[in-house]
């Protein structure tokens, strides 16, 4: 429980970037804090105590195995933040060369 | 499980240290603090799959990071300045949003299964099925290959999509001067 | 883009064939042990990218490796449907595990997903590697 509440709070600092920082670089980094908390959650989520990675090594083991599900979904999650993350970067590149400042307050004034 | 608690506030020491310091290497450094403690968090709920993943990852991130600040500059100009009334009312309304949605998290939470004891409906089939029927002694990889492949092949085409984003964007040929 | 030092430059001569000697067998093993097509595609892909930092390059030979990694890319993403679609042309359903599926917990085993894991990979690897050379290495034109 515990546990669970200090990835929404990871989630609450990501979302503070976002929403109150006005340089572009701190509102990516943001993002990708979102990201790592919403994965770290579901890999939180799925786990059993005592019990063992999801990887079988002999044929006729006992299925004593952590949930892979929630493992499943975050692997493909983490690559495509990757992707997601450096879209938002060369957007925040190319704004660059056009204004010459990160400050989304000033892109605002230098518009038109 | 101490250790996991010390990790949690590792990380969020090290992610509120990269949204409020004012140098932006150091704070994408202190991004990777907060990637590389995730990876070390995903070998110790014993998911190898994700830790393997994770730290690739995280060093390609940190990579294209450095490589945008390297381009462009690594000082963040608004840190320090004195606040405007837009900021101030930003800063207002994300702090009673995040009151309304941890008390929400709080009482979702509740419902969910205690950490250490989930429920495993499905997951239970998958890993009774996943040797017979997929053949793959990695049950993970038989999840988004076999049971889910086509979450897999949607996962790939977002992918491509981004690909083909950051190359539209910066690309040189036919861009007007 | 330059190249880095002269101890760079040795560290990563002795190191980069272990690490394409690793990314190939976390693919080529995805289906028994931790690993598979992502994690190996993304460790080939850090291969190249550090190949890229350590040596440096210049502007025409970076542009040649972008377009011949969004072809490989391509290619990967053309396999991964083509197992799905032989699935169809089998038995009538999309992403069949058609092959057989061998003795368990041997290389050869597991139907389709060894094959599943080498076109992710080849198309993680691509993607990604051609992500970092149109960001950080293929320079452009700053002046807009």
């Amino acid at each position: 429980m515990i546990m669970f509440l200090s990835c929404i709070i990871l989630y609450l600092i990501g979302l503070y970037a976002i929403v109150t920082k006005r340089n572009l670089i701190k509102i990516v980094i943001g993002f990708a804090l979102i990201e790592y908390a919403i994965n770290l959650l579901f890999a939180l989520i799925g786990f059993r105590s005592n019990m063992l990675a999801p990887i079988i090594t002999k044929v006729d083991m006992p299925h004593r195995f952590v949930d892979p599900i929630p493992q499943a979904l975050v692997l493909t999650t983490i690559v495509i933040a990757l992707g997601t993350t450096a879209l938002m970067l060369s957007v925040a590149l190319r704004i660059y060369n056009r204004y010459k400042t990160f400050d989304i307050a000033k892109i605002r004034k230098l518009k038109g | 499980m101490i250790e996991l608690y010390l990790f949690l506030i590792f990380m969020t020491v090290a992610a509120f240290v990269a949204t409020e310091i004012k140098d932006l290497l150091a704070a994408v450094i202190s991004l990777g603090a907060v990637g590389f403690s995730v990876a070390i968090m995903f070998i110790l709920v014993q998911a190898p799959d994700l830790a393997i993943v994770q730290i690739v990852v995280e060093v390609v991130t940190i990579i294209i990071f450095v490589a945008v600040i390297f381009r462009t500059t690594h000082v963040d100009e608004t840190i320090g300045k004195k606040l405007t009334g837009t900021h101030i009312l930003s800063i207002v309304f994300f702090s009673f949003f995040a009151l309304f949605f941890l008390v929400a998290v709080f009482r979702a939470l509740q419902e969910l299964p205690a950490f250490g004891n989930p429920t495993m409906k499905v997951a239970s089939e998958y890993i009774r099925l996943g040797l017979p029927k997929a053949g793959g002694a990695n049950l993970v990889a038989d999840v988004i290959l076999d049971f889910r492949a086509l979450d897999t092949l949607g996962e790939a085409t977002v992918l491509f999509t981004s690909v083909i984003g950051v190359a539209a964007l910066m690309r040189s040929i036919g861009r007007k001067k | 883009m330059r190249g880095m030092s002269l101890i760079v430059k040795t560290i990563t001569n002795i190191m980069i064939g272990f690490i394409f000697i690793y990314g190939i067998y976390i693919i080529l093993h995805g289906h028994l042990t931790p690993g598979g097509g992502f994690a190996g595609g993304v460790i080939l892909a850090g291969a190249f990218i550090l190949r890229i930092l350590a040596f440096g390059s210049n502007a025409g030979a970076e542009k040649k490796s972008e377009k011949r990694s969004s072809v490989f890319e391509s290619l990967g993403g053309l396999m991964f449907i083509g197992i799905a679609i032989a699935g169809l042309i089998v038995a009538q359903i999309f992403f069949l595990n058609f092959l057989p599926k061998g003795t368990p917990l041997h290389l050869l085993s597991a139907g389709i997903i060894p094959l599943c894991n080498i076109a992710i990979s080849i198309k993680v690897g691509a993607g990604l590697f051609s992500i970092f050379l149109a960001l950080a290495a293929v320079k452009y034109v700053m002046e807009d």
